[in-house]
């Protein structure tokens, strides 16, 4: 650092503000005054130092080479700061040699009767940021390359969104998934409202879009591993898994899975369904590759069987094959990771009626759905008879503090007047039954729906909760309140759906260690700013859409997605990125490598060299809050501009 | 410090004694409030002075001290609220700090109550006036800061 105290020659101007400071605060005084003052080469004053020709006045003195540092005693800075710093620029100054003196906000028009005491008051102001000024260094915007791809992780409707909007400006994208095929939750619904379209014909093309999109780099089947780096320069390791089969080779004929043994139940259908120890998740998989999944291959049980390596005619599989770790280098992340339904295991009170019929309401989904175990006939998965009656409960898990999770999950209760309206297209002569709270149905057309389930398909919606569950003979009773008649209710139910509450998907937490990103009390990840930045998350660089940030439905996951894409290529739309030079640095010398600093730091912006037992500072992460310098027991760290002596400096001329 | 029967230092209280309060405000919120009290034109007492800091978690405890040192009689610092830091969580490292050192003073033998921390938001200019004229009503029942008398003799 060079000696500031050398600078001294600072050139003053006070402006009038027309009479808005004129009026209250004698400016001859100040002027006298602060002449006077030392190091003041010249002070000058001038109606409007904003207007045209007090920039040119101001702009004169910059070029004059006489002064070191000017400082403006005006309006608030955050009004003129720039004005002046940009002029000064143009005048070949450097900007961060300007400084503001606030004497109009914060003190004409707050003394109105109080002349003299508001000038004795803007004497101070003025000598306490001219001490400022003095030891002001000259500054550069910080700046870095920016690498111009993206990582997305999570490749449900969300993250696919992400991927196609940002791949489609021109930017290169890896999207990730830890599942096989990208698609997501979505992939697994039947109809969506509120126009009870079919999910897999409105999502199969735009996966199939995502997976021919040539700045699209599908990673299915891999997670993230380890990332480091920053904005701009993310270094990201991920972990392919081992799938067995070469994917290069695989087309996915599904010859290896018709001659696979071995069965067992599918994920994709929620345990209802079956698939094969070598399977695709779903006939319409992107990317259409089989893995095996080695916890049931009879091969890797027994050492037996490779009747998949027979049949294939490509050579695809390759028992052999092992994990590997691939890195890349991205400039942005997008975390898109959705959600998972909380554990029906945890309602104590409905475990005594558990069996087969009593699903959530993804497995009914899945009943539901035309590709589904059953080709979309509603029969119980027990017995296989068409049920009668069927009770749904909503708000299960969700909005209950004191036992479960206190927020409300958004979608059930659309879901659930969906679920009514298929079953009764499906069995018109059955009865649904609805549980409900209250219902939450705000959005375009949302209403509507669900008063097209109370009157056009008579399903019967009872307000109050379910008390308990338990079974008789081939029924599940459902016992509750009706607390509109005062009266119980008690069904004996052919089958019972339960609208679980929505939690963040499993993993999220370690990923946001990873990625060094925030999550809420209820797990899912924390935005920037609640309303005015809602897809950033704390750490530059990284966004968050999609249910990951809380439970949403797919028209606001979809937009969500965009606004998120939008960040992104607004954040590398530049070639190099601009950063605020006021930022801490550390004195090597006066470093004792304590490493306080490191955990004062909101940012994760310092780290301690263990070998040189120093800390240093990543001026691109660096906000410039100044928490590190307080904590500092050696005074090694300092802010540029903001340092502990100009602080004194301004107390001692101010006492 | 001072005791009840000091005479002498109460005799040297002037009646119109008039306290002199330096504040640090951070830039997001306080500062910006104290801006807002003047676009409003709200009126409050002129014996503060302000020093802007970029956030109430870049107060060290050593400028409160050196301002007592040096004879002022009151110190304010400003935040943004609970949760409403722009630096995410500075205000509560703020608060942290300054309830030490509170107590630290006390134990010098100086009033805690010298030092005020409060959250004031850019929205609040009508409370960040408030508040001057309060600790200014207040400090003139508190008496000049002691060290004022003591560093001069």
């Amino acid at each position: 650092m060079k000696n500031p105290e050398h600078m001294n020659r600072i050139g003053v101007f006070v402006c009038h503000c027309g009479i808005n400071i004129a009026s209250i605060v004698d400016i001859e005084a100040v002027t006298k005054e602060i002449s006077k003052y030392p190091g003041v080469e010249f002070i000058k004053d001038y109606q409007y130092m904003c207007s045209e020709p007090g920039q040119m006045i101001f702009k004169e003195a910059c070029r004059s080479g006489q002064i070191d540092g000017i400082v403006v005693a005006s309006c608030s800075p955050t009004l003129h700061e720039t004005t002046f710093r940009r002029a000064s620029i143009e005048a070949g100054m450097n900007p961060y040699r300007v400084e503001i003196a606030n004497i109009r906000e914060q003190c004409s028009w707050v003394h109105h009767d109080e002349e003299e005491k508001a000038t004795e008051k803007a004497i101070d102001i003025m000598k306490s940021v001219i001490e400022r000024s003095r030891r002001n260094e000259s500054l550069t915007e910080v700046s870095l390359q920016t690498i111009k791809k993206v990582l997305v992780i999570g490749a449900g409707i969300s993250g696919m969104q992400v991927a196609l909007n940002i791949a489609n400006s021109g930017v290169e994208t890896f999207l990730l998934d830890r599942q096989p095929s990208i698609g997501g939750r979505m992939a697994q619904l039947s109809e969506t409202f509120p126009t009870l379209d079919c999910s897999q014909c409105i999502l199969t093309p735009r996966m199939v879009e995502v997976g021919q999109n040539k700045n699209i780099t599908l990673m299915t089947y891999s997670e993230v591993e380890e990332v480091s780096g920053y904005v701009g320069n993310f270094n990201v390791k991920i972990r392919r898994k081992a799938a067995y089969v070469d994917w290069d080779k695989c087309t996915g004929c599904g010859i290896c899975y018709q001659k696979c043994p071995k069965t067992v139940p599918s994920e994709f259908e929620q345990l209802i369904g079956k698939r094969k120890a070598i399977y695709t998740p779903f006939p319409q998989a992107v990317p259409n590759k089989v893995v095996i999944d080695n916890n049931n291959c009879l091969y890797f049980k027994t050492g037996k069987c490779r009747l998949c390596e027979k049949a294939c005619p490509l050579g695809a599989i390759d028992f052999e094959q092992k994990e590997r770790i691939e890195e890349i280098e991205v400039g942005a992340i997008v975390v898109a990771t959705g959600y998972d339904l909380y554990e029906k295991e945890k309602i104590e009170e409905y475990k005594m009626g558990y069996c087969e019929d009593v699903l959530d309401g993804l497995t009914f989904e899945r009943l539901l759905s035309s590709s589904g175990p059953t080709q979309g006939k509603l029969v119980r998965p027990s017995d296989g008879t068409v049920p009668k009656e069927i009770v749904f409960i909503q708000c299960v898990g969700s909005r209950d503090p004191d036992n479960h999770l206190p927020y409300c999950s958004r979608i059930c209760c659309m879901y659930t007047a969906k679920h009514t309206m298929l079953y009764k297209h499906r069995v018109p002569d059955g009865q649904p039954y609805v549980f409900y709270m209250d219902i939450r149905s705000g959005g375009k057309n949302y209403e509507e729906f669900v008063q097209r389930a109370i009157e056009e398909d008579n399903v019967l919606y009872i307000r109050g909760r379910v008390a308990r569950l338990y079974r008789e003979d081939d029924k599940v009773v459902v016992v509750g309140a009706d607390t509109l008649s005062g009266k119980t209710i008690v069904i004996r139910a052919d089958m019972v759906v339960l609208a679980m509450a929505m939690r963040p998907s499993g993993g999220i937490e370690e990923l946001s260690k990873k990625l060094k990103i925030q999550v809420d009390g209820n797990g899912f990840l924390s935005e920037a700013h609640p309303k005015l930045r809602p897809v950033e998350t704390l750490t530059q660089g990284v966004f968050v859409a999609g249910c990951a940030q809380a439970p949403k439905d797919i028209t606001d996951t979809v937009s969500q997605a965009g606004a998120a894409a939008s960040k992104v290529l607004e954040l590398l739309s530049n070639e190099k990125l601009l950063h605020d030079p006021i930022t801490s640095w550390i004195d090597e010398e006066l470093c004792a490598g304590c490493g306080q600093c490191v955990s004062q730091c909101s940012y994760n912006a310092i780290q301690l060299d263990e070998k040189k037992r120093k800390a240093f500072i990543n001026e691109i992460l660096c906000q410039g809050c100044g928490a590190c310098i307080v904590t500092c027991p050696s005074g090694a760290a300092q802010q540029k501009n903001f340092t502990i002596k100009q602080y004194y400096s301004m107390i001692e001329s101010l006492v | 410090m001072r005791e009840e029967g000091d005479e002498l230092f109460m005799e040297n209280v002037s009646q119109d004694f008039e306290p002199k309060i330096i504040a640090f405000l951070c830039n997001w919120c306080t500062y910006a409030g104290a801006d807002l009290a003047g676009v409003s034109r709200i009126q409050y007492p002129s014996n503060i002075r302000i020093i802007r800091l970029m956030c109430s978690g870049a107060l060290d405890p050593t400028y409160v001290i050196k301002v007592l040192m040096e004879g002022a009689d009151g110190v304010l610092i400003g935040g943004c609220h609970p949760g409403d830091c722009h630096y995410i969580n500075g205000n509560y490292k703020a608060r942290r700090r300054v309830a030490i050192l509170k107590t630290s003073l006390k134990e010098a033998g100086l009033e805690p109550e010298r030092v005020w921390l409060r959250w004031i938001s850019a929205s609040e200019g009508a409370y960040f006036a408030e508040t001057v004229k309060e600790m200014v009503a207040h400090l003139k029942l508190l008496g000049p800061n002691p060290l004022k008398s003591v560093w001069a003799i």
